[in-house]
């Protein structure tokens, strides 16, 4: 493949450059755009898209309660929206583009400069723009994550303020640090797709939100059984086919790679669920329907840094710890601190995404992903996905605090306390469920 | 006339259906309630959250009777409805003052 482009581009270029332009040249045709590739990243950034809509809308609309469905899917659907312009216009070119250890250039402000035949260093052979809007797709459904920790109570405007300061503030720096040439990626922090770039972090984030905001009205003494679980399990669902795209996709090619992360990922989840479902029932006598949907999640999260590094069989075993580390924190733990993360944002994806970075560590396997584990006797990996971790955590909890008290001096950030009585939908749309 | 009111499990209201048809009964009206009695409520529980659902659903069935056929009514209401666990339901009766058919303007029996 190289050596045919090499000879079509000094073709182009005429002969007697050939000498003169070699080093050039070189670099320049390391990166062609393959299209089987090509034609499998537009596959996966719809499966990723699907994933926030209506992945993700249906299940956190399906867990609130009747009178806040709307405004739940209008969060997952307004940050969506306004993240992928930011996106385009400044969240790219910060996170992907230069090689500063903190911070991204201004090279490819508003796309500039993004042509036909631009191909981004990352991803050597697929369209730049291709590149830019997978990515999109990781940016767009880590904001639309956090909303779940605030669920039925955070005002609209508030959130879309704090949507669009938190996808530059918070996501796009750490996405740098981790896949855009900064300072965790050179350390050798494994994330194949966003153990700690997208489900860490949001679930650190949602955790701030939730204590900053405080507890909804009636917690734990009214009744706040979902809505209708129904739309959850579709949601679901979606998720889960659309990791698929998420993990599968994060190979950035078509190959084996891809489909052991898709192997080990779809594994995590059936995992997940069946512990969850088991944990369930031997403690509080039923499966539940919530219950199993809940470890599938936290498997899918667990599993995500983790693929791509791992062998599909380890994805067992990640789903399997996942469930149970999750189970416990949204149970125990969460009663224990007494805050109310409405939807369990960190309860599924903080403690899945820390859980699986850490066991990313112990798991990896050279051949897989060119990086050993403990398992393979590299002991020191553990204390990268440590790191990895701290700095994440760090960061993403004091922005995000530091965030939500600069918005506040401007914008209360809950509704008023009859607005949480009539429901959202009422109160923020002008919409309601009959 | 009487008005014959019976509250009884959702699950039940197609047998009563049958056995009010038997009796020669061709019209009642049926609401979705929800209410509880003796059965309490029960408990849900959602990733770890218990809530006590005190309210259950229940239907609620309105038969307007000739006051003779208002016990062999409630008769059949009961034998139908009845699985003999607690939540069965309950039934009442009331006198009815005055009954019309809007259609033809009928009153009283011939209206029922």
């Amino acid at each position: 493949m190289r050596v045919a482009s090499l000879t079509r581009a000094t073709a182009a270029a005429g002969a007697f450059t050939i000498l003169a332009g070699a080093p050039a040249l070189a670099q320049s045709t390391a990166a062609r755009i393959d299209p089987a590739d090509t034609a499998w990243m537009i596959a996966a950034t719809a499966l990723v898209l699907m994933m926030s809509i209506p992945g993700l809308a249906l299940f956190y609309a399906g867990m609130v309660r009747k009178k806040n469905v709307l405004a739940t899917m209008a969060q997952t659907l307004a940050a969506t929206a306004l993240c992928s312009v930011l996106w385009a216009a400044v969240g790219y070119t910060l996170a992907f583009t230069g090689d500063a250890p903190l911070l991204g250039s201004f090279n490819r402000l508003l796309l500039r400069g993004m042509g036909m035949d631009a191909i981004s260093p990352f991803a050597n052979s697929i369209p730049e723009a291709l590149f830019m809007m997978y990515q999109m797709t990781f940016a767009v459904i880590t904001v639309a994550l956090v909303a779940g920790a605030v669920a039925d109570r955070m005002r609209f405007a508030a959130f879309l303020w704090f949507a669009a300061l938190w996808l530059i503030v918070v996501y796009v720096p750490i996405a740098h640090w981790v896949w855009g040439g900064g300072f965790l990626g050179a350390a050798g922090l494994l994330d194949f797709a966003g153990g700690t770039v997208v489900h860490l972090n949001a679930g650190v984030a949602g955790l701030v939100a939730a204590f900053v905001l405080g507890a909804r009205r009636g917690y734990g003494s009214e009744n706040f059984a979902p809505y209708d679980l129904s739309l959850a399990v579709a949601g679901m669902g979606l998720l889960w086919v659309g990791w698929f795209g998420f993990n599968g996709g994060s190979a950035l090619a078509v190959g084996p790679r891809a489909v052991f992360a898709i192997v080990a990922t779809h594994l995590a989840a059936s995992m997940g669920a069946l512990t969850w479902m088991t944990l369930e029932w031997s403690t509080r006598g039923k499966p539940s329907v919530l219950g199993m949907i809940s470890g599938a999640v936290a498997g899918l999260g667990a599993i995500t840094p983790a693929s791509g590094f791992v062998l599909p069989w380890h994805g067992i075993v990640i789903g399997l710890l996942a469930g149970v580390v999750c189970f416990w924190s949204c149970t125990w733990l969460k009663r224990a601190c007494g805050y109310d993360d409405s939807l369990d944002v960190f309860g599924v994806h903080g403690i899945g995404g820390a859980t699986g970075t850490l066991l990313a560590g112990v798991f990896a396997v050279r051949a897989v992903g060119n990086a050993a584990g403990l398992l393979e006797g590299n002991g020191r990996q553990m204390l990268i996905q440590l790191y990895g971790i701290t700095v994440t955590l760090a960061w993403s909890a004091i922005a995000t605090f530091v965030l939500l008290k600069a918005i506040a001096i401007f914008i209360p950030l809950r509704v008023d306390r009859q607005g949480e009585m009539e429901g959202l939908d009422v109160t923020q749309h002008g919409e309601a469920l009959q | 006339m009487k008005l014959v009111i019976a509250i009884i499990k959702p699950f039940k209201l197609e047998e009563v259906r049958d056995a009010l048809l038997a009796v020669g009964v061709h019209g009642m009206t049926t609401t979705e309630v929800k209410g509880y009695g003796r059965q309490k409520g029960h408990t849900e529980i959602y990733r770890g959250a218990e809530y006590a659902v005190n309210f259950l659903p229940k239907v609620r069935i309105e038969v307007a009777v000739a006051d003779e056929e208002a016990d062999r009514v409630v008769e059949a209401i009961s034998a139908a409805a009845k699985t003999g666990q607690i939540g069965d339901g309950k039934i009442f009766v009331t006198p009815i003052a005055q009954a019309m058919r809007i259609r033809t303007g009928e009153t009283d029996v011939d209206a029922l």
